[in-house]
């Protein structure tokens, strides 16, 4: 009997084994299906190489292809039917937008409509409709806009609201410019209400352009809507605060990998996700926070987690969250965008999106790929492997692009406006607007100008992106107000001077002296072409985009300027490392007055400077663009009112630009105590009133762009030999320190 | 396991001791179930290469051998093929898994005929030869599987190309037959041809469900953006024809058209702008009166005079591309390959992979009512753009149109992309040409920030073992106000370094690291000790740098963080007697690199040192014990395009360069092994990516006649 069951046991034994081999085999097959790798020795079955691969017919006959489907229907014909058949949410600029409106003389104009007695408008419209009427698109002569906004704030199409308009649909019918909507644009903040919040805004939009936030992209007309960021009625209308990104840590993990805090919805449209997010927190390195507390009678829908989960959302705090956590969960609440959104960009939290079919803020332009995790609400558990898998390079990357774009297109209503009425823009001027790469690059789209130039090369800011280095020559542009009496003038000395670098392709002389500027025989010969224009009396006509103007390199001069040739070439040669930058000599700074809460301008020596005189510097030709056209006609026309302060104003414009101070180099000191190189005692700056004006002019500038552009320096560039205990043959740039 | 290896060994030696009957029967019963068992699991382990046999043996065999599946009339036909679909809603991203490769899946179904019931093939052509490359080009991709329970994309066998050889009900029915059809979610379809006379719709009008469609010709009321991919019609004189890349230059015409069905209306226009602009423009149209044998496809005349075609696309600036009853037109690729700059008048078109590629850069996009206008907008655009869209143009055909194996590809990667969006390819990597890759940089720390001054900065020293001047070094430095930190890299195994009662006594935190190998690029190690982002490397023996000269070092730092920025500066030159690169540490008017002996830099650097320092420069640097801050030099260069920065005046250094290899002197064996790692470092480099300035930085008052008790940094340059 015992050997009875010492079989039953071996055989028990075997089948053990045999199972267990099994399992074990299976296990290897489940654990190759989840990696999806191959197990070695398999051999992977291809697309099969057909013996008769050289006899299979062409998809199409070369004749059939050239012919492109023959010539078709008549092209007036069809944009004929278009027109009618593509409306409402079928939409496109092709069929629902009127181009000839914006064909004039003017070209992009927007108009506003007044705003009428008894109507309520919310902060945020307020801001929106500033923002357009103090553009320099703005018109108020609807005959000459291409396009329209609306008075009426529809900004909260939420019907239980307080801000909600009711009777829109009627009132609007009502106006004679109204055209079904044509060349309108229609902004948008909420739309829909409880408890599904559809897409609808309780009036027909017909032909209108949306610029809406939480668009979804089922509704989203493409090349034709823009989607535009949720923003609180507190943001900032100009300047805005700037990203909290201070320095480049490394590594750069923060305390916190993934955070989110906010609200759960038991029920309702969204609640899937919203429902979902506490499962992925882990109280280590990703705290996912959420609260049931929100709406009048949460406590019906209370569930077991709630009473735990708002006791553990007391404790954190969500700004400090913000600024101590790689990644910034970025749900979708009961519409599809959320404040949070924004607030992470500028927090250089990286967003980490989980709001399935979210037509993302600008999308148009805007390459979000680079600055966001895009994640997919079917896969939140996937975010945290996916969010830790994420490289050390890339998080820098990504979190420098949230504070580039956040600057660039979201800091302020301002820029949001302006963005929105860019693309709409570069839309109806397809062949002059701006691509992909300037959108995405420093310093933003709205710097750049298309209609200077569609070329990447003719700005400042690409030249590394592009591999390509600045020109070897530049353009002197010289500013002269007093009349020519005599050959011993400054001016005179200062021609031969620049005329002598071997970097100067030609001179231009703005003339701006109340005599007609001399005949040509007047002046000195010179190695160089020498144009005179005529500058028509105003200051800020330095500045303009003379066409004649070819290099990239502009010399901007004051007629008393007194340099060397070698501190011409030196500076140049400087400016080529930095293109983006002015180049020049004499510094002034600026500072912040606590007492009179003022900003204060000094042209004291200091051991900081974050102005330097266009009087003598370089800079980019673009810059003159800009400063014509970006800048608006109120601050120029100030300039030349006051004859003065073009130049700071040219320092705040290339500051804003950049976010970097200029660069001042080594100057040959003429006189002692007088820091400035100047000449007649009827120097404007001599005047005391000249000074206070200047101290005036920067805070207007400050008020205009909202925010104090200039950045301070602490440094000069000097030769690399410059006062070294060497012998003078060996400098390059020997006469920069003689006394 | 063990447990029955143990009694199976024993076994026979129990046999004898039961009773006959008993034992035939139990090892009767054992053997069978034992066999039974193995069986089983031959078979459990080796079912896949049984069936494969059977069906995949045959390595080359005829297309015609492709089973035939004859199609029931009432065979279910797919739904029409939902507009709103979106990869959120449509597709199925269960299949596509997490996996590290962040790669999608991609299987294909095996070759089938499809016939009906009478037995007529469903397509006229069946297997086209540019469907069946593309098929084999995803075949021999790293997307291809060919398990099907792996796969994340499938794509049928049925050769949809071109919708006029279909039978649209037909093939349809053909799609839903798939085994793995399920209303046809993560199916893709290549389609070039859509639509048929007379109206041409803009999308394949086969039934589809749910399949994304990679289709040529799409407008923007078909194109389901972030779901479709948008792909070009295939030109086959892409592979006849070999025109070489043209260089820039001015050539014969401005603007080309060659396009042989233009509808009337444009003809008119184009005519009229003709007789306005004269000789720059060329009109092109079929030829009547070719002589027989001749390609009409490979000819276009003007006039009588015949021209070849796409060659005579070369000879000018831009050539246009009219839309005709198609949006998608496969002149644009002949274009494209000419080098030439596409002038794409056809409103609502959806241009191909526009998902990635900027074709405002290699393309000019003209509404078609703004025909009349076109001379003028193209005469606005500056000479040197045009030669660089042309590049760009050229460049696009060759990355993306060339052939069935370029279309397949990058219509997979854009799909790879939008399931692993935190993977995706960057603009970048999109568009620039090899060249610009290879010139442009990508500065990983891009954001022009100045970082604040209160982190301060650490100071790494590397010592050996010069005890005396080590802590002359750490007390000199530990009167830098912004001084954070003290870091001393113990590159000495064999001594221990002094007790802790022994060091200078310091107001900051001084650690001492000790090394296991005294390698220079220990002095580069992202130490976990370095919390600040700046580091200021510093040899033993630089004892005369003053506490101003570092602060001011620091506050230049501070605002160019992306650059190194050091005292001591170097020059390399080009030796055209000897043909190659040379060290120069004489006193030169430029400098291209400064001596980490004594230089700031961001701590990202010393993470880039370590780990991503390209070729075997970093083993090279710790044999020869030499040149680790040229290479530093070259690797911040290289990946940022900036100069170093010098600051402050010149200074007697007791031969700074000598500090790691004791001993040696400032002689000429020392120069020429630096002009050695000069030359070397370029070589693995493959390009020179020092920059030489001119200039280097000053405090703002220095040497100015000014109170010296009213400047910030008095002290710089004192010898």
């Amino acid at each position: 009997m015992q050997a009875r069951k010492k079989y039953v046991l071996l055989a028990l034994c075997a089948c053990c084994w045999l199972l267990l081999f099994y399992w074990g085999g299976l296990q290897e097959r489940l654990l190759g299906l989840l990696t999806l790798t191959r197990r070695p020795g398999e051999v992977l079955r291809p697309w099969p190489d057909w013996l008769d691969r050289a006899l299979l017919p062409p998809y199409a006959e070369l004749g059939e292809l050239q012919l492109g489907g023959g010539p078709g229907e008549s092209p007036r014909q069809r944009r004929q039917t278009w027109a009618g058949v593509y409306k409402g949410s079928r939409c496109r600029m092709e069929t629902c937008f009127d181009f000839s409106r914006c064909r004039g003389r003017e070209g992009f104009r927007v108009y506003v409509y007044p705003p009428e007695k008894g109507d309520r408008v919310s902060e945020s419209y307020r801001k929106i409709l500033t923002s357009v009427t103090e553009s320099r698109y703005y018109t108020a002569d609807p005959r000459e806009a291409c396009l329209f906004v609306l008075g009426i704030d529809t900004l909260d199409r939420d019907q239980l609201s307080a801000q909600f308009v009711p009777d829109v649909d009627d009132r609007i019918r009502g106006y004679p410019l109204w055209n079904d909507g044509r060349n309108h644009v229609i902004f948008n903040l909420y739309s829909g209400t409880w408890p599904n919040y559809t897409e609808d805004l309780g009036f027909r939009v017909g032909q209108a352009i949306l610029a809406k936030a939480s668009l979804n992209v089922e509704h989203f007309r493409p090349g034709f809507d823009v989607s535009i960021p949720l923003f609180s009625k507190e943001h900032p209308q100009k300047g805005g605060e700037r990203g909290w990104l201070l320095r480049n840590t490394v590594p750069p993990r923060r305390k916190h990998l993934l955070m989110f805090k906010g609200k759960r919805y038991l029920t309702g449209i969204g609640s899937d996700t919203r429902n979902a997010l506490h499962h992925i927190h882990n109280g280590k390195d990703i705290v996912s926070l959420t609260t049931c507390r929100h709406g009048k009678d949460w406590e019906k829908h209370k569930d077991a987690r709630c009473d735990h989960d708002n006791q553990e959302y007391e404790r954190f705090d969500y700004q400090e969250l913000l600024h101590n956590s790689t990644f910034c969960l970025v749900p979708r609440g009961r519409r599809l965008g959320s404040f949070r959104f924004l607030e992470s960009l500028q927090a250089a939290c990286i967003p980490v999106l989980l709001s399935n079919g979210w037509e993302l803020p600008f999308s148009e332009v805007i390459q979000w790929n680079q600055a966001v995790i895009e994640g997919d609400e079917r896969l939140l558990l996937q975010v945290p492997s996916t969010v830790r898998a994420v490289g050390f390079d890339r998080v820098l990357a990504l979190r420098q692009r949230t504070q580039m774009l956040w600057e660039a297109y979201f800091s302020s209503v301002d820029k949001i406006v302006l963005t929105t009425l860019e693309i709409i823009k570069d839309r109806v001027y397809s062949h002059i607007s701006r691509n992909k790469f300037m959108w995405n690059s420093l310093p933003g789209g709205l710097l750049i100008l298309p209609e200077y130039s569609t070329h990447l090369a003719h700005y400042p800011f690409y030249y590394l992106n592009l591999g390509i280095s600045p020109g070897q020559e530049f353009t002197a542009v010289i500013h002269a107000t007093s009349p020519l009496v005599s050959q011993s003038q400054p001016i005179m000395k200062l021609l031969q001077v620049v005329s002598k670098s071997k970097y100067c392709s030609q001179i231009i002389i703005v003339w701006n002296s109340e005599k007609p500027p001399p005949p040509r025989s007047k002046w000195p010969p010179m190695p160089v072409p020498l144009t005179v224009t005529d500058g028509r009396r105003k200051t800020s006509s330095r500045f303009l985009p003379h066409v004649a103007i070819e290099t990239e390199a502009v010399l901007s001069l004051e007629e008393d300027t007194v340099l060397l040739t070698n501190e011409v070439n030196f500076a140049f040669n400087v400016w080529r490392s930095f293109p983006e930058r002015i180049v020049g000599y004499p510094p002034r700074s600026h500072f912040w007055d606590p007492v009179k809460k003022v900003w204060g301008y000094t042209s004291k020596w200091t051991n900081e400077y974050s102005i330097v005189l266009t009087g003598a510097a370089f800079y980019h030709r673009y810059y003159h663009h800009l400063f014509s056209q970006y800048l608006p006609s109120s601050l120029r026309t100030m300039v030349d009112r006051m004859s003065n302060c073009e130049d700071i104003l040219m320092n705040f414009l290339v500051s804003s630009a950049t976010h970097l101070p200029p660069i001042k180099v080594a100057q040959r000191k003429q006189y002692k105590d007088v820091p400035v190189p100047q000449s007649t005692k009827t120097a404007p700056w001599a005047n005391p009133e000249h000074f206070s004006q200047r101290q005036e002019c920067v805070n207007a500038f400050a008020s205009w762009f909202g925010y104090m552009p200039l950045v301070h320096s602490q440094f000069r560039l000097d030769p690399v030999l410059f006062k070294d205990h060497v012998s003078v043959l060996r400098k390059r740039y020997k006469d920069l320190e003689r006394a | 396991m063990c447990a029955s290896v143990k009694y199976s060994s024993r076994g026979p030696a129990l046999i004898p001791r039961m009773k006959t009957k008993h034992r035939i029967y139990y090892i009767t019963l054992f053997s069978v179930v034992l066999l039974g068992l193995i069986a089983t699991g031959m078979f459990q382990f080796w079912p896949h290469s049984i069936e494969s046999t059977a069906e995949w043996s045959l390595d080359r065999r005829s297309v015609h051998d492709a089973p035939l599946v004859r199609l029931p009339l009432s065979s279910p036909i797919p739904e029409r093929g939902d507009l709103s679909c979106r990869m959120h809603t449509c597709f199925d991203v269960y299949r596509c898994g997490y996996n590290p490769k962040n790669r999608i899946k991609v299987y294909i179904y095996p070759l089938q005929r499809f016939v009906d019931e009478v037995g007529v093939p469903i397509s006229s052509t069946g297997l086209s030869r540019e469907y069946n490359d593309l098929l084999s080009a995803i075949s021999d991709s790293d997307f291809y599987t060919d398990d099907v329970n792996r796969a994340c994309l499938l794509i049928p066998s049925i050769d949809v190309l071109n919708q006029n050889s279909l039978r649209i009900r037909e093939t349809a029915q053909a799609l839903a037959m798939l085994p793995r059809w399920d209303k046809g979610v993560n199916h893709l379809l290549f389609n070039m041809l859509p639509g048929g006379p007379p109206d041409y719709n803009t999308a394949l009008d086969v039934p589809r469900d749910r399949a994304l469609l990679a289709g040529g010709g799409f407008s923007t009321w078909t194109y389901r953006q972030g779901y479709d991919v948008s792909i070009p019609v295939y030109s086959p004189l892409s592979a006849e024809v070999d025109l070489p890349e043209r260089q820039p230059g001015p050539r014969r015409y401005f603007i080309l058209s060659s396009q042989t069905a233009i509808h009337r209306e444009y003809r008119v226009e184009l005519e009229r702008l003709k007789e306005e602009n004269g000789e720059a423009l060329l009109l092109l149209d079929k030829c009547s009166n070719l002589s027989q044998g001749m390609a009409s496809a490979r000819k276009r005349c003007y006039k009588g005079q015949v021209y070849d075609y796409p060659q005579i696309l070369q000879e000018s600036s831009f050539c246009v591309v009219l839309r005709g009853a198609r949006l998608g037109q496969a002149t644009l690729s002949d274009v494209l390959q000419a080098g030439c700059v596409p002038v794409i008048m056809a409103d609502s078109y959806i241009l191909p992979f526009s998902e990635v590629l900027d074709w405002k850069r290699a393309s000019v996009v003209i509404p078609e009512e703004k025909l009349p206008e076109m001379y003028t907008i193209l005469k606005s655009i500056p000479h040197r753009q045009v030669e660089e869209m042309q590049r760009q143009a050229r460049w696009f055909w060759e990355a993306y149109f060339r052939s069935m194996k370029t279309i397949g590809l990058t219509t997979l990667q854009i799909i790879n992309d939008r399931i692993y969006p935190y993977a995706a390819r960057t603009y970048e990597q999109w568009n620039n040409p090899p060249v610009v890759k290879w010139s442009s940089v990508n500065n990983p720390l891009f954001l022009p920030l100045i970082p604040p001054r209160s982190p301060g900065f650490t100071a790494v020293v590397l010592t050996y073992d010069r005890i005396e001047s080590l802590f002359r070094v750490i007390t000199e430095i530990s009167k830098v106000p912004s001084l954070a930190k003290l870091l001393v890299v113990w590159n000495n195994q064999n001594k221990s370094p002094p007790e802790e009662s022994l060091w200078p006594k310091v107001a900051v935190p001084l650690k001492v690291v000790r090394t296991k190998e005294n390698k220079l690029s220990n002095r580069f190690f992202p130490f976990d000790e370095i919390e600040t982002e700046a580091v200021l490397a510093i040899d033993d023996d630089i004892i005369m740098l003053t506490s101003d000269e570092l602060q001011f070092g620091y506050e230049v730092w501070r605002e160019f963080p992306d650059r190194l920025v050091g005292y001591p500066g170097r020059l390399h030159l080009w030796d055209h007697e000897m043909g190659k690169w040379k060290y120069e540490s004489e006193w030169t008017n430029e400098v291209s690199m400064v001596l980490t002996g004594a230089a700031f830099y961001h701590k990202y650097f010393n993470y880039l040192y370590t780990y991503k320092m390209p070729g075997d420069i970093k083993n090279w640097v710790d044999a020869h014990m030499n040149c680790e801050d040229i290479a530093m030099n070259f690797l911040v260069a290289n990946i940022t395009g900036k100069a170093p920065i010098k600051v402050t005046p010149r200074k007697k250094f007791k031969c700074p360069e000598c500090t790691a290899i004791d001993g040696l002197s400032l002689d000429q064996t020392h120069m020429v092994e630096r002009s050695e790692c000069i030359n070397k470092f370029a070589s693995v480099f493959g390009t020179m990516p020092l920059k030489v300035v001119e200039h280097r930085a000053d405090p703002v008052l220095y040497k100015d006649d000014f109170p010296e008790k009213l400047k910030s940094f008095p002290n710089i340059g004192s010898l």
